[in-house]
């Protein structure tokens, strides 16, 4: 392998050629890694307060399924920018809005008001009214948005779809799965 | 005649390809390789073409736009000529493609044909399976309907499991923070250029393997692999007991091709094209999303993961199996290539199929799920509350409205994922059936805060008439013990 062979001036223009076409390559595709990751930013950057309507259609001691437009809409989404949620009224001022998705695997969960759980289709994830866990293989409760009272609406923080990855908000597990003595 | 041959000549002069094609054609095989069982990888291959070909003709209409994908796949499907039969063709092929695919990675396998030299094109064969597997998912993405939407959803919800860089991965993945148009964008890109470019480079270089190394040998018990004699061995095999592999080898291919081409046709023909189901509107929540058929066991799979143990098994399990089929053919290059001598590696590939059999049967009918509409949907079977008392009968009016019928099933019809209640009285006692239904407990929900006393009452008394005819129920020993202790004097 240590078989040496002369620098002629051909094989260095050839090496320098090759260095060329590395730089002029490089230049151009660094930045191109950036329009490859642009979609990547922080949860704040895509989050926006969005009002989910009029206070008085969420009933006290109800809960009701909601929708609103993602505020990060393009043209071409269509009905994909609809997004559903789940609002919890427990008094005057107090709710839980709940992300549609599962906290297992980010499938629509639905709400059964005569047995108070949250039921997803997918794999038999269970949440209670509150939305922690009740059975099934979420390892946590449901996913919520952070809510305020503007003007007698309700509005929420929301725009990134809610999974395990951007923290959001843990639901209160005391007791979970266990008797609702604890809770 | 002559005017054919000078032109022939005229191009051949040109393009100097008779030649090579002539070598790749007639090179020698060992006689017993022009077999059934050596049929499966030009299958695949022709089924990629088939793909490519039904995929353009399909792209002249599609439109990769998340407000209109659904609406361009309703008009092929209702208003152009064949345009539903193409759909289907494309569908369909997949489907066979999957399953062509891993019956030539099982032949392989078997056969021993990983072995050396073959190792490379073994390896480049795992890459290709797993961009089979990512045509299929992305494919089905591409089927912009509530599966795909929501099949999205389970692959970001993946994703974000990932430590670290989990939240960046599920932006990479959905192009934004949601899965909308942007989604749809990049999964169309790699649909259609990113992995079929790299799919078709594969295959180009898998056969040229094939074809330079020589078809495997049928193996022989006691024929063993030795890296420095094998090479001599297989290439008197092929010259002395050998075959050209066109026409001698090649037919049984073409035969199979075509056969596989026209079941691919009739499935097309007569079970038509497959969806798009429900238009992709989040707001549609009444909808229980599935993955399509190649990838059943894997849902199946994650309904029966302990939380625990979830999210390193999704992210440390695949890379462990790439992994190992990287590493067969490097760490087992020699030896035995006969299934007679290989009872491991042949027990192995039975559970492995076996297993995945099973998760996939599982799948089709998903006993995991609570079945949503079974409490409205499924009446009692009237003679279980036929000579029932009305407090027996108001606990039926409780199991069915409290929605127990979602996960227990009654006279067979109902949820599979708590037990069959048809002789819960045979198993419960009277305090355990209380206890169960407030408590919850055993992944069963506890219903404590949204029963009251009476409907409790009830409930646990419709759940006592659930025995077959002539059985006892269930007691508690220690407290017919106490009691007949009690009256004892």
């Amino acid at each position: 392998m240590s078989e040496e062979k002369p620098v002629t001036r051909r094989s260095l223009l050839m090496g320098i050629g090759i260095a060329f076409n590395a730089i002029v390559g490089v230049a151009i595709a660094v930045p191109v890694i950036g329009y490859l990751l642009s979609p990547v930013k922080k949860k704040d950057a895509y989050n926006q307060w969005i009002s989910l309507g009029k206070l008085d259609q969420f009933p006290e001691g109800q809960t009701r399924l909601a929708d609103f437009v993602n505020p990060f809409k393009r043209a071409q989404d269509g009905e994909t920018a609809n997004t559903p949620c789940w609002v919890r009224r427990l008094s005057a001022d107090k709710f839980q809005v709940f992300a549609i998705n599962c906290a297992h695997l980010g499938c629509p969960v639905r709400w059964f008001p005569q047995s108070e759980l949250f039921m997803c289709p997918c794999h038999g994830g269970v949440y209670y009214a509150d939305g922690s866990r009740a059975s099934g293989p979420p390892e946590r409760g449901m996913f919520t948005y952070d809510y305020k009272i503007v003007n007698g609406e309700l509005h929420i923080n929301a725009g990134l779809m809610p999974t395990l990855a951007d923290q959001a908000k843990l639901v209160s597990i005391v007791g979970k799965g266990k008797s609702p003595c604890l809770g | 005649m002559s005017r054919i041959k000078r032109l022939y000549n005229w191009f051949e002069m040109r393009l100097q390809l008779e030649g090579p094609i002539k070598d790749a054609a007639l090179h020698p095989v060992p006689k017993n390789t022009a077999s059934w069982f050596y049929v499966f990888g030009s299958a695949a291959t022709t089924l990629l073409i088939l793909q490519i070909v039904t995929g353009i003709l399909l792209a002249i209409v599609y439109v990769p736009s998340g407000s209109e994908a659904w609406q361009s796949l309703q008009e092929l499907n209702n208003h152009l000529y064949l345009g539903w039969f193409l759909r289907a063709m494309h569908g369909w092929g997949s489907n066979f493609m999957v399953a062509v695919v891993l019956i030539h990675m099982c032949q392989v396998f078997t056969f021993g044909a990983y072995k050396y030299p073959r190792e490379l094109t073994w390896i480049l064969g795992v890459f290709m399976l797993l961009m089979t597997l990512g045509m299929a998912f992305t494919g089905q993405v591409l089927r912009f309907d509530q599966d795909a939407y929501w099949g999205l959803g389970i692959g970001a919800s993946i994703a974000s499991r990932v430590p670290v860089v989990g939240g960046p991965l599920v932006n990479l993945l959905l192009g934004g923070p949601m899965i909308a148009g942007a989604t749809l964008s990049r999964f169309f890109a790699l649909h259609v250029f990113v992995i079929p470019g790299i799919l078709l480079l594969f295959t180009a270089t898998h056969i040229w393997m094939v074809i330079k190394l020589g078809i495997n040998d049928w193996p022989m018990p006691g024929r063993i692999v030795r890296r420095d004699t094998y090479l001599k061995e297989y290439h008197e095999l092929a010259h002395k007991d050998g075959v050209p592999f066109v026409p001698d080898a090649l037919w049984k291919d073409l035969f199979f091709s075509a056969a596989v081409l026209a079941a691919v046709a009739l499935c097309a023909f007569v079970l038509g094209p497959i969806g798009p189901g429900g238009q992709p509107d989040p707001t549609i929540i009444d909808t229980v999303p599935k993955p399509d058929f190649f990838f059943l066991w894997l849902y199946a799979v994650l309904a029966y993961l302990p939380p625990s143990l979830e999210t390193p098994f999704i992210l440390i399990v695949p890379v462990l199996g790439i992994c190992a089929l990287v590493a067969l053919p490097l760490l087992a290059g020699e030896g035995e290539k006969s299934w007679h001598r290989r009872p491991v590696a042949i027990l192995l590939l039975v559970t492995i199929a076996v297993s995945l059999g099973i998760f996939t049967h599982l799948g089709t009918f998903t006993p995991w799920s609570p079945i949503m509409d079974a409490w409205s949907g499924d009446p009692v079977p009237p003679k279980m509350i036929h000579d029932v008392s009305p407090l027996e009968r108001q606990g039926a009016v409780v199991f069915q409205a409290k929605q127990c019928r979602n996960c227990h099933s009654i006279g067979g019809s109902g949820g599979m994922r708590g037990p069959a209640l048809d002789d819960v009285a045979l198993r419960l006692t009277e305090d355990q059936l209380i206890r169960q239904v407030l408590q919850g407990g055993g992944n069963m929900p506890a219903y404590g805060k949204n029963l009251s006393p009476s409907e409790t009452t009830a409930l646990v008394r419709f759940l006592e008439t659930m025995k077959p005819p002539g059985h006892q129920p269930a007691v508690d020993a220690t407290q017919q013990e106490q009691k007949a202790s009690a009256q004892q004097p």
